[in-house]
């Protein structure tokens, strides 16, 4: 049985802190994990996808597409971008932000006028939420990530201890109580 | 022993510590920087940035002949500037291990071609190992290196985007000291004058037989038997597609991709009822293979453009069975861009607005090119603007040096731009030259180069002084200007292309990245002032957008830099001090 996660936002959202932590949490459960992220190009405000998997045995590192388990979508326009891959049955978060790409400033390109209908309609069961808004709850808009893990934390089986311990692992020691905070902050969506 | 998860570059560079390595030289090209960055936090290696591909490998050639393991890293590239002492190391043999990572990118995620360097392994006439995941990635690399000593030969390590930046788990060891092997001066292995060149020559071939033999043999290259309907002969990231959509299929898995063991593959295709070989980019194994008399599949079902996925796979060999369609078509893309707060904007802003002609470079300010500031007519290699902008000036004259500059950062100056600038005085060149010296190679993720005043472990070192050294090389026209001051910028790009001959503008001013590097002015909308120009967007800052006719500063993005104000007719941003 293997589990695939996808991670998707911009450049600076903190998905890569997210894929991490993920892939402790697999670690401590003693799973195998593996993980693929493409850097270089991609920061300086570009799109940026992790793809987590783990499971008994892992042979790909790369997701199939339309067999996702889970996608967590930092924006918007890059929910509706990665929304295909997810499988029929699986879970999406989108977190309801829009950041408009620089194709769009400058008005080459249109951001979707309803980015959630667009999600909906390719995916119905995505849920939305205001994950930055809780992440400044919790102290730092920095923490959607651990908003959105928090999320997914109570879609999947790990104790919730190994969370805990994940992020005390990836995090520095004194953002981990505000991110704590916000990863209950998204257990309670 | 502990299992860690690592990417297969941090591997690699575990790998070289455990091996007993001593020196790594390298240049920061993606996918391979990170080799070096892991490399050079294990305090019993030597680490450093070398200012190209070429000089990194003559360090490690060096460091293996005087006896001790050595490495360099690189992109694919790379491994073109690093050509020249590779082929003849190749018939000197080495001392110590010798091993250098070419990191190919299939897909190009950050390159300028999609070269396969299995190529240079043939041509060469060297070994390469390629690692399919972490773990082999740090067993490879310590098998490179005995390969290495065992045959005297400099190893090719190659790696494709997937494989090093993918991360898997790796069991780690403990670094077992290599002996230095003592340096004995042996002018007929080492100097490669025709004299000695010649019965060298025969010694590689001799090699290369033995090599083929070992090929046969090597644990490396790794035979898979399943259901006999389908055989498969693939490598690196290829391998773990393979695994997973073709699960039953039997497979020969090549960690050795040169040279090829010929008895080992008769056999695994007279054992298999169809024969497919899944290999990324060119048909370098299906060549080889059907010039033996060996039927196969490969490109005739296999696009020899860009990587091969999971899904390539399934839908290459069972058409129609994937479910997967991208309803992505039309989505607005987003694309990486200049930073809000880069002094690379600045300097576009100026060459947009004096619509000169832009030879450029390959670096962070290569993303000019792209609209809305479309400052770029030309980007090649790594140090090509100046050549090109003076092969420009010979071929149309005065009339089109006049109008055109050639643009590169001080990595890439210090990379390959140097020789260039001393061709172009040196040949009586009229050329306008621009510096855009950031103080770091940045599009990599921040190496300090030799002009950064820092070491690879962010230690002072000495700091190359661009003007300086342009007087040096002849050139009497030399001006250090801040970017932000758009106004001086202007008048001495203007002055300089005014002069027929070489000119030197150096654009000083750190990237925004850097540690205190950002301006952060405070920026203020004056509404009433803004008409909806959008006159601000033509500098593409991902901080600036006109909703409603009305532009809006995103705070959490605006680094403060106050180019939008300069930029703006009709005084709708202001710029104040800094917060």
């Amino acid at each position: 049985m293997t589990t695939d996660i996808i991670i998707a936002g911009v450049g600076g959202q903190g998905t890569v802190l997210a894929g991490r932590i993920i892939s402790q949490v697999a670690q401590l459960a003693g799973l195998d994990v593996k993980v693929s992220e493409i850097h270089g190009m991609s920061q300086r405000g570009g799109s940026v996808v992790t793809q987590v998997r783990f499971g008994e045995k892992i042979l790909s590192p790369l997701v199939y597409p339309g067999a996702v388990n889970y996608i967590l979508a930092f924006e918007l326009l890059e929910g509706l971008r990665v929304a295909p891959l997810l499988a029929a049955d699986g879970a999406i978060i989108v977190n309801d932000q829009k950041l408009e790409p620089v194709t769009v400033l400058s008005g080459r390109m249109e951001y979707p006028a309803d980015a959630k209908a667009d999600i909906a309609a390719v995916r119905p069961q995505a849920v939305f939420a205001d994950a930055l808004a809780l992440a400044k709850e919790a102290g730092t808009a920095k923490a959607v990530n651990l908003v959105l893990l928090g999320w997914l934390s109570k879609q999947l089986d790990f104790a919730e201890e190994l969370w805990l311990d994940a992020i005390a692992a990836c995090v520095k020691p004194k953002f981990i109580e505000i991110n704590k905070k916000a990863f209950a902050l998204g257990r309670a969506l | 022993m502990e299992k860690k998860l690592l990417t297969g570059n941090a591997a690699v560079a575990r790998g070289f510590w455990e091996a007993g390595g001593q020196v790594v030289s390298s240049y920061p090209g993606t996918p391979s920087t990170e080799i070096t960055e892991c490399a050079s936090e294990y305090p019993e290696l030597y680490a450093e940035w070398a200012p190209n591909e070429k000089v990194a490998v003559e360090v490690a050639i060096g460091a293996s002949i005087s006896g001790v393991r050595a490495l360099a890293a690189m992109k694919h590239v790379g491994v073109n500037v690093a050509a020249d002492p590779l082929f003849t190391v190749s018939y000197t043999g080495v001392n110590g291990g010798l091993v250098f990572i070419s990191a190919d990118d299939p897909g190009m995620f950050s390159s300028q071609n999609e070269q396969d360097n299995r190529h240079y392994a043939r041509a060469i006439k060297i070994p390469a190992v390629e690692p399919s995941d972490s773990a082999e990635c740090l067993a490879f690399t310590k098998a490179a290196l005995a390969i290495s000593e065992q045959f005297d030969t400099p190893v090719m390590l190659r790696l494709t985007t997937r494989v090093a930046h993918g991360q898997t788990m790796v069991e780690l060891g403990e670094r077992v000291e290599a002996e230095t092997k003592p340096y004995v001066k042996n002018p007929q292995k080492y100097v490669m004058a025709p004299a000695n060149a010649k019965p060298k020559h025969k010694v590689v071939e001799a090699r290369m037989r033995a090599l083929e033999e070992f090929a046969e043999t090597t644990e490396l290259n790794r035979v898979e038997m399943a259901d006999t309907k389908m055989g498969v002969i693939c490598s690196g990231a290829v391998y773990n597609y393979v695994k997973e959509i073709l699960p039953t299929a039997s497979v020969l898995k090549l960690g050795m991709p040169y040279p090829l063991p010929k008895q080992k593959i008769t056999d695994f295709a007279a054992a298999v009822d169809e024969l497919y070989v899944i290999e990324e980019l060119d048909p370098f194994y299906e060549t080889i293979i059907k010039s033996w008399g060996i039927e196969c599949h490969g490109k005739d079902i296999f696009a020899l453009e860009d990587e091969i996925l999971p899904e390539t796979i399934a839908e290459c060999l069972r058409p129609g069975e994937c479910p997967f369609a991208t309803q992505t078509a039309g989505i607005a893309g987003r694309p990486p861009v200049l930073c809000p707060g880069c002094p690379h904007r600045a300097t576009f802003r100026v060459l947009s607005r004096l619509k000169v002609t832009v030879l450029g470079d390959i670096g962070c300010y290569t993303l000019a090119f792209a609209p809305p500031l479309a400052a770029m007519d030309t980007t090649v290699c790594m140090g090509a603007s100046i050549g090109m902008a003076h092969g420009m000036e010979k071929a149309l004259g005065r009339e089109q040096s006049q109008k055109t500059v050639a643009v590169l950062g001080e990595s890439t100056f210090i990379h390959s731009g140097i020789s260039s600038l001393v061709n172009a005085v040196y040949n009586g060149s009229a050329i306008t030259v621009m510096i855009l010296d950031n103080s770091i190679t940045a599009m990599t993720g921040h190496q300090p180069n030799a002009g950064s005043g820092k070491d690879i472990h962010q230690q002072p070192a000495p700091e190359l002084d661009f003007a300086e050294l342009a007087k040096a090389c002849g050139v009497k026209h030399v001006w250090k200007v801040d970017p932000f001051d758009q106004d001086k910028l202007t008048a001495v790009v203007k002055e300089a292309l005014e002069i027929p001959e070489v000119c030197v503008i150096v654009a000083e001013r750190p990237c925004v990245l850097l540690p205190g590097a950002a301006q952060n002015r405070e920026m203020t909308v004056v509404a009433e002032n803004c008409i909806g120009c959008k006159a601000c967007l033509r500098i593409g800052c991902p901080a600036l957008a006109v909703r409603d006719g009305l532009v809006e500063i995103n705070d959490t993005q605006c680094n403060g830099c106050g180019l939008c104000a300069d930029v703006c007719p009709r005084g709708a941003l202001r710029k104040g001090d800094a917060k």
